[in-house]
């Protein structure tokens, strides 16, 4: 027996990590249930919410994510691995949540508007381009002092303001730590918009945030 | 002709609040950001406002996503007796 054997395993253990995705699909492809509904699990909650971006009643969300597991499994074996099931998935996603929001005739035309809008209110700078109004530093324990629920329910309500394409951009990059290129692909954006889409909900939220601040007793 | 003219070494807050997130994103030409990390340091304002975005950040991170109810883990497995039966 050589002695190297062991570590030489070891090694090939640790320096590719396997996505626990793909380790779940295999066990799917074999025909284990369990296996799909801990792989639906761990995706839900990011392709409910995304699907929320698309349709306007829960119920309908929830169709749109069973439709598109239904169809991922169909699809099992068309799956490349080219891109990381999470994308893949998410992509079927938007394809069916557009299809059901389109049905639903809510109109989604002009809730995207072109038109720049500020990062902060032009009204807190001078005519110069300086802070007349200059943000606050906010305070170290903002958790405490709000409360987690409480930000997260302003966090929440925030998102749910923001036009669909904002809000979707949003929630994957920063809700659910896709990568920039994952959410292009997902959206079907160019990089461009998507840094756009990006930068205005991000500005958003900071400012919903900033407003919960001023409630706050110094 | 404006094509050589020099990039203003000045840049406004109102110009550097939309520039944060691309600065945060790492996606901005090496001149901008330098000119970005050089008016964060002279400026407070904008550096609370980067800290605030950048807490911002963590916040919006710190989501915790809902479990799947037992209800939904049932209607799964039935979508998935579905598919193999299809097969």
């Amino acid at each position: 027996m050589s002695i190297h054997a062991p570590r030489l395993r070891w090694a090939r253990r640790h320096t590719t990590p396997v996505d626990p995705d793909l380790r779940l699909l295999e066990r799917l492809r074999d025909g284990d249930e369990e296996a799909f509904v801990t792989l639906v699990s761990r995706h839900h909650d990011p392709m409910l919410r995304l699907a929320r971006t698309f349709v306007h009643s829960h119920a309908v969300a929830e169709e749109v994510v069973q439709d598109t597991w239904l169809g991922v499994l169909r699809g099992i074996e068309r799956f490349e691995g080219r891109s990381s099931l999470r994308t893949w998935l998410l992509a079927i996603l938007v394809n069916r949540a557009r299809t059901a929001g389109a049905r639903e005739a809510r109109s989604v035309a002009n809730s995207d508007s072109p038109e720049f809008v500020a990062a902060v209110d032009a009204g807190r700078f001078q005519s110069s381009g300086a802070w007349s109004s200059p943000p606050e530093h906010w305070v170290d324990d903002l958790e405490e002092r709000i409360g987690a629920q409480a930000l997260r329910a302003q966090i929440l309500a925030a998102l749910a303001e923001m036009p669909e394409r904002q809000r979707a951009v949003v929630m994957l990059r920063d809700v659910d730590g896709l990568r920039a290129d994952e959410v292009c692909q997902v959206l079907d954006l160019s990089a461009a918009n998507e840094r756009v889409l990006l930068h205005r909900g991000r500005s958003r939220l900071r400012q919903a945030l900033e407003d919960e601040m001023g409630a706050v007793p110094a | 002709m404006r094509f050589f003219r020099r990039p203003p070494a000045h840049i406004w807050c109102q110009q550097v609040v939309e520039m944060v997130s691309d600065y945060l994103e790492g996606t901005l030409p090496a001149t901008e950001r330098r000119r970005l990390d050089h008016h964060f340091s002279v400026c407070p304002p904008c550096a609370t406002y980067l800290a605030q975005m950048r807490e911002t950040l963590r916040l919006t991170g710190a989501l915790v996503p809902e479990d799947l109810s037992p209800e939904m883990e049932q209607e799964f497995s039935e979508i998935y007796r579905r598919w193999r039966t299809e097969g």
